[in-house]
């Protein structure tokens, strides 16, 4: 219930801040960083909960994107119709790609997730529909009521996604699931001797992560108007999904909240005060350094700062 | 797409010229990742480094291929010095570091990259020597003479390796500590250290491999990226472990290239490896020639 | 004829060129403590492997109750009733002793006992008759050894398996720590639940065995009762090594 409570109270700030602020360059902060939320909370249901680390990201995400694309090109298909659409591809390509390679190790998983988002990117860099290598340009309809600009409007709806999201990963890890998925990562072969299918949990994971990866990116070519290949498929969408948990905390659906807060903000800050190469160097420092020294995130931090007797 | 013969048969020496290198590119992951199982995706990262140092010990009048030889002890020791640093953060902690230690190379990488970039700028940088430049002339093709200098150095750097670890001692600890580590250990040995002397010798390779990679063109920091594609596809395809596997894979994955290049263009053939990388997986994790 | 619970005939298995199991038939009868012993690398653990659905085996069929199993998944085998220990423990480290026996407890569907009480009752009471009770709040990775490898069993046991494989799980222990497992596999096979029991501690395997397979090289070198077993010359010549 209380979970409930602040979910509720995040997003009425949320609607209240867009009726209310006018700087238009925090709202694209703010829907940037509520992405990142998205992102970072689907990357834990297969990466911090059942142990599978997905470098490909930007191969779900960009192919919600253009999912959203073409099907508005297309069709001219209002933006809920473009967010399912675009989970569904997305979550399609989870339980494929989960089928073929997560039988298994998890580093031959990590290396074909980087795969996958080379192919993704060479497949819509050579399709011409889509706007190829250039690019498409999209026109954005007008806004729904009440919202007035759409820009406003795309970030309570990402705001909305963000808490869905949580919600979600929430529930999976709560839920026998998350159970499963826990004890896959713990040892997988107890696990399967414990009677575990954890063949078909992975892939559960897998396909649940991408389709919340895929809706994540299906607001984007609204927001911009505009999509290209390079940009969409961009490393700098794994890196933010990968170290938002491991140095929020991937035990505890807050833990990507928490990172994905923190590191968005920091990036933003860095690449606006020192330089955008700068900023990917903090991420990887700070990644090597919770892995190494903090391996349950800054929620695991806090969690020993309360109880110093713990054994 | 126009169909020649005489097209196919330059994209075949060409790709076998590429294969050479990339088999050499990559044993050095066949013996990190393949042997001592450690997931090293920084290994891409590391051999870019070796290429910028090639550069500045160009500037200095080396020749790159002196200058490849001449880092390899210092490389050695780096590789030492990273095993050691993963071990005692992750291997020796257990089956659980497997997320973690994933997730440090990878921060690794990025850091190696993004320190190219803040040292050298995002420009591509290219060596000079006598061999880069000219050209062979065979018949109705010509060869770039690099590539032929190139697959010569890949192809002796290869043997050498592979007849170290067969024949020397040490050479054959490392192929028994892949295999049987508690054996090992029985006998005496400690599979730590051996361990790391592999580590350091498959970075070692690198460092040659990093200035066969300037050699053959331009390089510039984000280059790693296309290269964890291309050294995973050969050391999966070629069966985890498998010397012989990576030579034979590292050509297979040449050809592929070249002939999807000289007939499909430039915008596949990045896609080719990865593709390769994703059919093995599927069909045949074990590789051609895996334990 | 007895009924056979577990038909193991003809199983064969390689890894690359080495042969780890060749030509291997054992017939094991409902309610039996059956011994499998043999010096390391014999290929105890890759044939409980293979019973388990851990390995496939290339040839020969394995069948449970009547019913071949040797293309099912292992968690389908678990869930048919094939329960094991592990040589090496492997706790859920990140979770209680209480929650690792939740794992097969939630997975093993079992409708008799989810009638009478609630997952976590059932989870006490098996942790109760192995005497695990006063750790049931602790975490599984601080447990000492003895302790883990009455978790395994203890896991095991919360798959309500009608066999049970414990694979070395005496390794290492003190004789009275020893006594201690072998209690509690006595009292298991008493409640009807057949046992294999792979040891390397002869006299455990004595005690508890009715009949002994021995392997060596991955193929079947002697089988009988414990006490021919061990005055067998190849017996001796396998472990002793000519």
């Amino acid at each position: 219930m209380k979970f409930w409570v602040s979910a509720g109270l995040v997003f009425s700030l949320a609607v209240i801040a867009a009726a209310t602020v006018k700087n238009e360059y925090y709202f694209f902060a703010g829907y940037t960083v509520l992405m990142f939320v998205v992102l970072a909370t689907a990357w834990n249901i297969l990466g911090g909960y059942a142990g599978y680390v997905n470098f490909g990201t930007p191969a779900f995400f960009g192919l919600g994107a253009y999912t959203a694309a073409v099907l508005f090109k297309a069709t001219a298909a209002p933006l809920a119709l473009q967010i399912v659409a675009a989970a569904a591809m997305s979550g399609l390509l989870g339980l494929v790609a989960g089928l073929l390679t997560l039988r298994l190790r998890g580093i031959f998983f990590a290396i074909a997730t980087i795969a996958l988002t080379v192919i993704m990117e060479t497949l819509f860099i050579n399709w011409r529909y889509a706007g190829g290598a250039t690019g498409l340009q999209l026109l954005r309809p007008a806004p729904i009521w009440p919202f007035a600009s759409y820009t406003t409007m795309l970030f309570v709806v990402m705001a909305a996604m963000a808490v869905g999201a949580v919600a979600v990963a929430r529930y999976v890890e709560t839920s026998w699931i998350g159970r499963g998925l826990r004890a896959i990562r713990d040892s997988e072969e107890a696990a399967e001797c414990s009677g575990v299918p954890t063949l078909k949990l992975k892939v559960f994971a897998c396909a649940l992560s991408g389709a919340l990866m895929g809706a994540a990116g299906a607001p984007m070519p609204m927001y911009l108007s505009f999509i290209e290949p390079a940009s969409t498929f961009n490393l700098n969408y794994a890196i933010g999904a990968l170290a938002s948990p491991m140095i929020g905390g991937m035990t505890h659906y807050m833990g990507p909240v928490i990172g994905a807060i923190l590191l968005s903000t920091l990036q933003q800050v860095v690449t606006v005060t020192i330089s955008g190469e700068m900023n990917v160097m903090v991420v990887g420092v700070l990644l090597v350094v919770f892995v190494v020294a903090a391996p349950e995130g800054i929620l695991g931090l806090f969690k020993r700062w309360k109880k110093p007797s713990s054994t | 797409m126009v169909f020649s013969f005489e097209l196919l048969q330059e994209a075949v020496l060409f790709g076998v010229l590429l294969g050479c290198f990339y088999a050499a590119v990559s044993i050095g992951l066949s013996v990190s990742f393949g042997l001592l199982d450690v997931p090293h995706v920084a290994h891409p990262a590391i051999m870019v480094f070796g290429s910028y140092c090639t550069y500045l010990l160009g500037l200095y009048g080396f020749d790159p291929i002196v200058a490849g030889i001449v880092l390899m002890p210092a490389f050695f020791l780096l590789g030492v010095g990273v095993y050691r640093f993963y071990y005692e953060a992750f291997e020796k902690r257990g089956s659980e570091a497997g997320v973690r230690g994933i997730a440090f190379f990878f921060g690794l990488a990025l850091i190696v990259e993004v320190g190219l970039i803040l040292a050298f700028g995002v420009d591509q940088r290219t060596v000079e020597a006598d061999y880069i430049g000219k050209s062979l002339s065979l018949g109705e093709m010509r060869i770039p003479l690099r590539m032929l200098v190139a697959f010569g150095v890949a192809l002796v750097l290869m043997l050498a390796l592979m007849l170290y670890l067969s024949k020397t001692f040490t050479g054959r600890a490392i192929k028994a500590v892949a295999q049987d580590e508690p054996a090992l250990r029985l006998m005496g040995a400690d599979p730590v250290r051996i361990k790391q002397w592999a580590f350091g010798i498959a970075t070692g390779v690198s460092a040659l491999a990093g200035a066969l990679l300037i050699i053959i063109g331009p390089v510039e920091p984000g280059m790693d990226r296309v290269y964890i594609g291309r050294t995973f596809a050969v050391v999966v395809l070629a069966g985890l472990g498998s010397m012989t596997g990576t030579l034979a894979a590292g050509l297979i994955l040449g050809i592929s290239e070249s002939i999807v290049l000289m007939h499909f263009g430039a915008s596949w053939a990045p896609a080719v490896a990865f593709g390769l990388l994703l059919i093995v997986l599927g069909i045949r994790p074990q590789g051609l020639f895996g334990r | 004829m007895e009924k056979t619970l577990l038909d193991i005939s003809g199983v064969s298995k390689h890894f690359g060129g080495f042969a780890a199991l060749t030509d291997v038939s054992i017939a094991i009868a409902p309610g039996e403590r059956f011994g499998l012993i043999g010096p390391n690398g014999s290929g105890k653990t890759t044939l409980i492997n293979c019973v388990t659905g851990t390995l496939r085996n290339e040839s020969g069929s394995i069948r449970f109750d009547g019913a071949e199993i040797s293309r099912l998944p292992a968690y389908r085998r678990t869930r048919l009733g094939i329960a094991r220990s592990f040589q090496i423990p492997r706790p859920f480290h990140s979770m209680t002793v209480l929650e690792n026996l939740l794992v097969p407890l939630a997975f093993v569907p079992n409708r008799e006992f989810l009638a009478r009480s609630g997952v976590e009752e059932q989870s006490l009471e098996l942790l109760n008759s192995i005497g695990l009770a006063d750790k049931a709040g602790t975490q599984s990775n601080q447990l000492s050894q003895v302790e883990l490898r009455k978790l395994e069993l203890a896991r095991a046991m919360a798959a309500r398996p009608r066999l049970l494989i414990s694979d070395e799980a005496m390794a290492g222990l003190s004789g009275s720590e020893v006594d201690e497992v072998l209690a509690i596999l006595f009292k298991l096979n008493d409640t009807g639940i057949t046992i294999i029991m792979i040891e390397h501690i002869m006299q455990a395997v004595m005690r508890f065995s009715q009949r002994v397979v021995c392997l060596d090289a991955g193929r079947i070198i002697c089988e009988g009762a414990p006490a021919a077993i061990v005055q067998n010359a190849e017996v001796q010549r396998a472990y002793l090594g000519a």
